[in-house]
């Protein structure tokens, strides 16, 4: 057990392109966060109202996300949309595109279910004295929402995280990409590199996702008792 | 669009076989993962020693890293250290990794919202906590995790679409060698989202079907 092989890590900028790589990931990840909080929010308003067409297209389009696996709406639109419109749609841009999408419509549910949980008295009451619709969603029903949607946004969010690993079947340069690149230069000299470059990676992201889980539960907890 | 039907029919029998490997990958990881989730989930309840504190980290483990990182690192990197294994136990391995922690969160739930009152009164009619665990709470606590146990067997299923990436030839992976072969990316790419359907739609009935069914195991309130 001479040579154990973790050196690979540490070897020219190896450590430094890796977390160039998860930089990419979380880049990625977090401007979907961004897009698909803001339009799930708007989603998730539009569901609570009492249209029933409204209602029924976009549970529809919730559970073609919740159906269709991720990886498979990465490639529908990577190989279909991107030569429809004979444009070059890189594939970070596909990633940002899906990803906004499937968390607009996972926020939406959330927020939905964060506005229905409310008692109905809230809204009798606020109606009672008069407040009207704008008023009562700003100052009633939001502001309260916000604290039963923090746990399942944050968890969202990991997931999100997560799912971002895909990106890397369909050619983005992001930390998966840029541990197989380093595994494969040092097929000679760093025969193990697979070993530790991947168990690093799997780390990374665990270092990434961790702390916003225990987040998640802290939020949960506080707001239970 | 303009879809070549005689392509589609033509590669039937491909899809056919590719939707079995994904039935077949599903089916084991869901199994084992109810089976780990099980037995995790009574060793959390029980507060054993040393195990607890070791699934506790297992969870949190599986949970905040991705399968594609875990498929990678079972299948390139464990053989660096004399453990090889099979790209198909390389995928049941990962996805059950990946499951075992979900489905043991599912059961823990359903344990504890077994109601007090219920546990209580087991014990004044004296059972034993054998008789308590198999009568009483495990019945009950497995009706209430019924839903997130049905989500996660559905969770489990889609997770199966990236086992492409350690050369498993699944519906996923199939429709995407298809379209390098021969370009006809609208037709396999249909028939991959029509697969999903066919298998996820029917399972998805089925659940909540179940949970109708086992609702009435609940007592309390």
């Amino acid at each position: 057990m001479r040579n154990l092989g973790i050196e690979v890590l540490f070897q020219g900028s190896n450590f430094l392109r890796l977390l160039g790589g998860l930089l990419v990931t979380v880049e990625i990840a977090f401007v979907s966060i961004l897009i698909g909080t803001v339009l799930g929010l708007l989603m998730g308003l539009l569901r609570t109202l009492k249209s029933g067409a409204l209602r029924f297209i976009l549970r529809l389009y919730l559970e073609a996300f919740r159906i269709i696996p991720i990886l498979v709406w990465l490639y529908v639109v990577y190989f279909i949309f991107t030569p429809m419109m004979s444009v070059e749609i890189s594939g970070e841009l596909t990633a940002v595109l899906v990803f906004s999408l499937w968390g607009a419509a996972e926020m939406g549910d959330i927020v939905r279910g964060a506005l229905e949980s409310l008692p109905k008295h809230q809204l009798e009451s606020a109606k009672a004295l008069g407040l009207s619709s704008a008023q009562i969603y700003r100052h009633i029903l939001i502001p309260q929402a916000i604290r039963r949607m923090l746990p399942g946004t944050i968890n969202l969010a990991t997931r999100m995280i997560k799912t971002t690993s895909l990106v890397v079947l369909i050619g983005v340069i992001e930390v998966v990409k840029v541990g197989q690149q380093i595994i494969e230069l040092g097929v000679i000299k760093a025969p193990n590199a697979s070993f530790w470059v991947y168990g690093f990676i799997f780390i990374l992201f665990f270092l990434v996702c961790y702390p916003l889980s225990k987040l998640s539960k802290r939020f949960e907890r506080r707001w239970q008792s | 669009m303009n879809l070549d039907w005689n392509y589609i029919y033509e590669n039937l029998p491909l899809y056919g076989e590719a939707m079995w490997l994904t039935v077949k990958l599903a089916f084991w990881a869901v199994l084992l993962s109810l089976l780990v989730g099980l037995a995790f989930s009574i060793i959390l309840h029980y507060k054993v020693k040393g195990l607890q504190t070791l699934i506790r980290a297992y969870i949190e483990l599986s949970r905040n890293t991705p399968l594609l990182v875990q498929l990678f690192f079972l299948y390139y990197g464990l053989p660096k250290i004399g453990i090889h294994m099979s790209e198909m136990s390389c995928a049941i391995v990962g996805l059950t990794f990946l499951g075992g922690s979900y489905m043991t969160e599912a059961f823990r739930s359903g344990i504890e919202a077994v109601s007090r009152v219920q546990i209580e009164s087991g014990l004044s009619i004296g059972l034993s906590r054998m008789q308590l665990a198999r009568h009483v709470i495990l019945p009950q606590a497995f009706s209430i995790s019924i839903p997130s146990l049905g989500a996660n067997a559905i969770f489990l299923l889609k997770e199966t679409s990236i086992v492409g990436a350690i050369s498993l030839l699944d519906l996923t992976n199939l429709a995407k060698d298809l379209i390098g072969m021969f370009y006809k990316t609208e037709e396999s790419l249909l028939m991959l989202v029509a697969a999903y359907l066919i298998l996820i739609l029917p399972l998805s009935f089925l659940l909540t079907w179940i949970e109708r069914k086992v609702r009435y195991a609940e007592f309390g309130d």
